[in-house]
């Protein structure tokens, strides 16, 4: 019960906070040179307004033509003065208080530091179900790479050499009073002003000076390429783009090409020769699915097995991934992505770059055809593309500089970061958020075995929540059963129902809760088949639907249907039901043409279904999945990167600052944040009541702390 | 009459031990049944009809019982109930007429019936008149009396007995229990034979290319879709196999036999794949008098699927599956839970059990329904041997083939047992 009312209180207020924020007027001490706009934002709240990303249901605010300058001051390039003259002295005023409060932090700051340090460790020691969320120390890995170790408040994404220089103007700023800039401050604003400038008469519509800005740092930086992505976070905060050009370019690129079609003769033609895996295709084809590989399964095994030692170029542990994947072995997106990425980690471990190459290209090209073997295996799940492109964005990212050895370590420590941050912290806010959609009495019904929806049972059960769960299987795969025996073990009251039966199950349900493979930016929840039923019935029944995913497995593709794009099962599968010898009826008759066996693997549930989809970011509805995308979708990992101390003590040393949501005592690494998604409350036992510009409220066990900023 | 019994102690046993599959063969043996009873019936001289109607009322009764489920038991109870009905009815109005007609060409052959000769030749002629007829315009006008006249003839009472002490009156009774088993074979033969004109309707339905999704098995469906097929219709077919029975297997390999493109799908991949079906057809256990359908398990998900997707859904059903009965809560209590080894093997999950601790309940349920209540706004046609109908008119068409006495006397009986 005591960590559902503290849940309680993280997810409330911070709806009401983002609320707040975006009207708020301005404090007449910090703004004196501004005319009292209350549309414009304040500047804080435009500082801030980079770091929403991190709650999970907020808005961006309100841009308007006058207040995009003014956004400047809290991004990281806010040394550099905007073009507009009486903007400059404002926003160069406010930042260099911020700054000096940080550099000499006042005797409350203090205070909390010394407590700091005790809450954390009452942390470490909590009983929270993940364990006390610290970060694993691989997390700590980025600080290896030496410039951007020195970043402090960077939420706009900025590569590692120009974060060196803010912090070296930070410096610079923060010890004598304000306007003093060194020369390649100097420089910099011109650039930025030129940009600007240059940016707003190609397209005469206002361009909000950040992408200028950010775009004119990408030029100036040493390899513009890999900037893509994140100078993309920017894009996205910052709406209309306009015609810059490489933001045409990047949006473009956002387009999901399309998918290998297998109705299309040459190109599969093609696609066989490459591929290391022959498969015999299906005899009897379904004509509907003519555009999906359709191939007899069971074949493939034992010849890649003999294959072994013939296959030098795949490294050993993707090679057992695969046939994993082959085998059915890991099956469920979280575990098959797992599995992958950690077979990743082993061959870049032993990876080597050969002569005259250079390490990003060569390790691109290796991770290609490793996928491409994969995909040979069993086609993609979408979470597993998107940690691929992960991987491929970061191995783009590596810097030439950088030895071997250290980007190997780079990179592996990258892919630890996404599997626990993605993926197990992911799954554990998950848990949080969903625990608190349960309650006595509840008989929540769950299809399949989905391994999020596995974790919420459990923890409700832990929390003493007295329910029941009606779990819901189908045929061929029947894994309903296996998370039938994992809850019975656990002592859950369970029911076990197959899927026609979901009509006269659904009477007594009061909650469906669902796994998903994806979720697609229309709001359609790609899951295993059947799901779709599932959902259906129960609006039928005006029963809520909860979907759980994390937010790596979105996707910016849409479906309508679940017949463009499936995967199809081994049709064998189909014609025999193991265990049942009285069911041979089509013993034989598999062969005749007329037949034709479909086993199904996805189906696309209409989001009209879909009640609620309960991410890493929070509860939202399934109308917000394409906002998640694209607002979060790409340089999120930078977020965690830059801003989180507990990854990177000594990071950022003495600074007090905030992004909005997200309030930093980093010399004691005391996060206040409460929606920040993988730093649960319950592991610092602070509330985080009131904020405004000056003061935070902070509740630690019962007392109410005001702290200054 | 004890070799009846033993009949229908057998087949009382048949019912309860569920060896029974199916609504058609229920309803045959059960006329079949029925009619051996009310041939082994000694008639008394009055009262006939009555007789025969207690006699199968009695063994309905048993047999409803047996197996309440099976709805199609009491449809035929009902439908038997309602020839006899029938049957004395048009024999009186037969004899009333002829009564008629004597009296009025010749008055000194009627001398046996001095008891009636109170009555009037008119009101006679009423009663005949408003037996044979539906009341007219005039009739509804007229004051009370001539239509409290007409229960009492209507009634299979001994109003028709007390005329019928006639010469005639052997032959009267030997025709009646005649014409009675003359009705129930042919009754019989309607229910053997309803595949066939339900699928004579099958090319008014079906066209070239259609593609067409049906759950399960049924025979009558199976028929259906031959029926078009060997009219040259080429189409293909998905079957959802219809877990926990499969037998949708049965079907498809009957299917392909016949040379139609078949695909089987899982009941979880419906909704997946029913935006490219153009019609469902599906057979029904019964048919209820509100227009919805009790259906093997699984359906209301595949009318559910095809209302979401604006896909005709429709039901095959012969007669012997229209019920008069109005459902209520018909998930429940007109479903049956069938064995959960048919989802879980015997001691599958004996090993996570703990008898020995706990409150005593057990942890784990297993739930296996073996029907379903589609409910009639799902429903876009009924396919029934007398044609196409909508779910709103079943109530009508029911009508005609039961009395409304039946229905009531039905469960009085039930209640004073």
């Amino acid at each position: 019960m005591d960590s559902r009312r503290s849940s309680r209180a993280v997810i409330d207020p911070k709806v009401r906070q983002v609320g707040f924020f975006t009207s708020a007027p301005l404090p007449p001490d910090r703004t004196q040179s501004d005319p009292p706009d209350p549309i414009r934002s304040p500047p804080l709240a435009d500082a801030s307004s980079p770091g929403n990303s991190l709650s999970p249901v907020m808005i961006p605010p309100p841009r308007h033509p006058s207040d995009s300058l003014l956004r400047l001051p809290h991004s990281p390039s806010d040394a550099f003065p905007p073009p507009s003259p009486t903007t400059t002295t404002t926003s160069l005023g406010d930042f260099s208080d911020d700054v000096t409060a940080a550099s000499s932090p006042p005797p409350a700051a203090a205070r909390v530091r010394g407590r700091g340090s005790s809450v954390k460790q009452q942390g470490a020691a909590s009983s929270f179900p993940g364990g006390g969320f610290e970060v694993p120390p691989s997390v700590k890995a980025p600080s290896s790479v030496p410039a951007s170790g020195l970043t402090t408040v960077s939420v706009v994404k900025l590569p590692p050499g120009i974060s060196v220089e803010v912090q070296s103007d930070r410096a610079l700023n923060s010890k004598p009073l304000k306007e003093k800039t060194s020369k390649a401050e100097r420089r910099a604003i011109q650039e930025a002003q030129r940009a600007a400038k240059a940016a707003a008469k190609a397209e005469g519509i206002k361009t909000p000076a950040v992408t200028a800005l950010a775009n004119a740092k990408s030029a100036k930086s040493t390899k513009p390429s890999p900037q893509r992505n994140d100078s993309a976070v920017v894009v996205a905060a910052s709406e209309k783009k306009g015609g810059d050009r490489s933001v045409e370019k990047d949006r473009k690129k956002d387009v999901p090409h399309p998918r290998m079609q297998y109705d299309d003769k040459s190109r599969v033609q093609k696609l066989k020769k490459r591929s290391v895996v022959k498969p015999t295709e299906a005899r009897n084809r379904v004509e509907l699915f003519r555009h999906l590989p359709q191939y007899e399964h069971g074949t493939q095994l034992p010849v890649l097995q003999s294959k072994f030692f013939q296959l030098d170029t795949l490294h050993p542990a993707v090679y057992k991934v695969g046939l994993q994947y082959l085998s059915g072995d890991i099956c469920g997106g979280n575990a098959r992505c797992i599995a992958m990425l950690q077979a990743f980690q082993e061959a870049i471990r032993d990876y080597s770059t050969p002569p005259a190459k250079t390490l990003s290209r060569d390790l691109t090209a290796k991770i290609s055809s490793y996928v491409s073997f994969l995909i040979d295996c069993r086609p993609l799940s979408v979470s597993m593309g998107n940690a691929i492109r992960f991987l491929k964005s970061q191995i783009a990212k590596i810097p030439i500089s950088l030895s071997e050895s250290e980007a190997k370590a780079t990179l592996h420590s990258d892919i630890e970061r996404f599997i626990n941050e993605k993926i197990i912290l992911a799954d554990r806010v998950i848990v949080k958020h969903a625990v608190t959609k349960i309650r006595d009495g509840d008989v929540l019904l769950t299809y399949g075995s989905s391994s999020a929806v596995e974790m919420i049972l459990q923890h409700a059960h832990e929390l003493g929540k007295q329910f029941r769960v009606v779990i819901v299987d189908s045929r061929p795969k029947h894994e309903g059963k296996l998370l039938l025996r994992r809850l019975v073990r656990k002592g859950l009251s369970c029911t076990y129902t197959h899927i026609n039966a979901i009509s006269y199950i659904m009477h007594e349900v009061t909650r469906v809760f669902l796994g998903a493979s994806s979720v697609l930016s229309n709001g359609t929840v790609y899951s295993r088949v059947g799901t779709a039923c599932v959902a259906m019935v129960a609006y039928g029944f005006h029963i809520p639907v909860l979907v759980c995913c994390e937010a790596y497995k979105f996707h910016e593709r849409v479906q309508l249907d679940s017949i463009c794009s499936n995967e199809l099962g081994d049709p064998d599968s189909i014609s025999k039901v193991p265990g049942r010898e009285d069911i041979n009826h089509l013993d034989g008759w598999d062969k005749s043409e007329n037949l034709q066996l479909l086993n199904l693997i996805y189906d696309a549930t209409p989001s009209d279904y879909v009640s609620l989809i309960i991410t890493d970011y929070g509860m939202i509805p399934p109308t917000s999945v394409p906002v998640i995308v694209r607002e979060y979708g790409r340089g999120q990992l930078w977020i965690y990167e830059e801003c989180d101390p507990l990854a990177s003590p000594g990071r950022c040393s003495d600074a007090v600052f905030f992004v909005d949501g997200l309030i930093f005592y980093p010399s004691q690494h005391l996060v206040l944040s409460f929606w920040f998604p993988d730093r649960p409350p319950s592991g610092l036992n602070n509330d985080l009541l009131e904020r405004s510009d000056n003061f935070v409220t902070v509740a630690e066990n019962g007392n109410f702390t005001n702290f200054e900023l | 009459m004890p070799d009846t019994q033993v009949l229908v102690n057998d087949f009382l046993n048949k019912l309860k031990k569920r060896k029974i599959e199916g609504s058609q063969a229920t309803a045959r043996q059960t006329a079949e049944l029925l009619r051996s009873v009310i041939s082994q019936q000694r008639v008394p001289y009055t009262n006939q009809a009555g007789a025969l109607i207690d006699a199968v009322k009695a063994v309905g009764e048993q047999l409803i019982a047996a197996n309440p489920v099976e709805l199609a038991v009491g449809n035929i109870v009902r439908r038997v109930l309602h020839i006899i009905r029938e049957e004395d009815l048009s024999l009186t109005t037969a004899a009333i007429g002829g009564l008629n007609l004597s009296a009025v060409s010749d008055d000194e052959n009627d001398d046996d019936r001095d008891g009636d000769s109170t009555l009037s030749a008119a009101a006679v002629a009423a009663a005949a008149r408003s037996t044979l007829r539906p009341p007219s315009l005039q009739t509804l006008l007229e004051d009370t009396p001539v239509s409290a006249a007409v229960p009492q003839t209507s009634s299979s009472g001994g109003d028709s007995e007390g005329k019928s002490k006639s010469a005639d009156k052997s032959s009267r009774s030997r025709k009646l229990k005649h014409d009675v088993i003359e009705a129930v074979n042919e009754l019989i033969q309607d229910i053997v034979t309803c595949h066939e004109q339900i699928a004579e309707q099958a090319v008014e339905h079906i066209h070239q290319n259609e593609v067409i999704l049906t759950l399960g098995s049924s025979r009558t469906v199976l028929e259906f879709l031959f029926a078009a097929k060997e009219k040259k219709r080429s189409f293909r077919v998905f079957v959802a196999e219809g877990a926990p029975r499969y037998q949708g297997h049965l079907l498809a390999k009957e299917l392909v036999a016949r040379g139609l493109q078949t695909t089987l799908i899982t009941d979880s991949a419906v909704f997946a794949m029913i935006s490219r079906v153009n019609m469902v057809i599906v057979g029904a256990h019964a048919v209820m008098a509100n227009g919805g359908v009790i259906a093997p398990v699984g359906m209301n998900l595949v009318a559910l699927a095809a209302q979401k997707h604006a896909v005709p859904f429709v039901v095959l059903a012969g007669s012997h599956k229209l019920c008069p009965l109005y459902p209520h809560n018909p998930e429940v209590l007109l479903n049956e839970l069938r064995s959960p080894s048919e989802l879980l093997d015997f001691g599958e999950f004996s090993d996570c059990m703990d008898f020995g601790s706990g409150s005593g309940s057990p942890l784990l349920h297993v739930v296996n329904p073996a029907f379903d209540y589609v409910p009639p706004k799902l429903v876009s046609l009924f396919i029934t041997d007398t044609g196409g109908h909508n779910p709103s008119y079943m109530y009508r068409l029911i009508a005609d083939y039961y009395s409304a006495d039946d229905l009531v006397v039905q469960r009085r009986a039930t209640a004073g047992n």
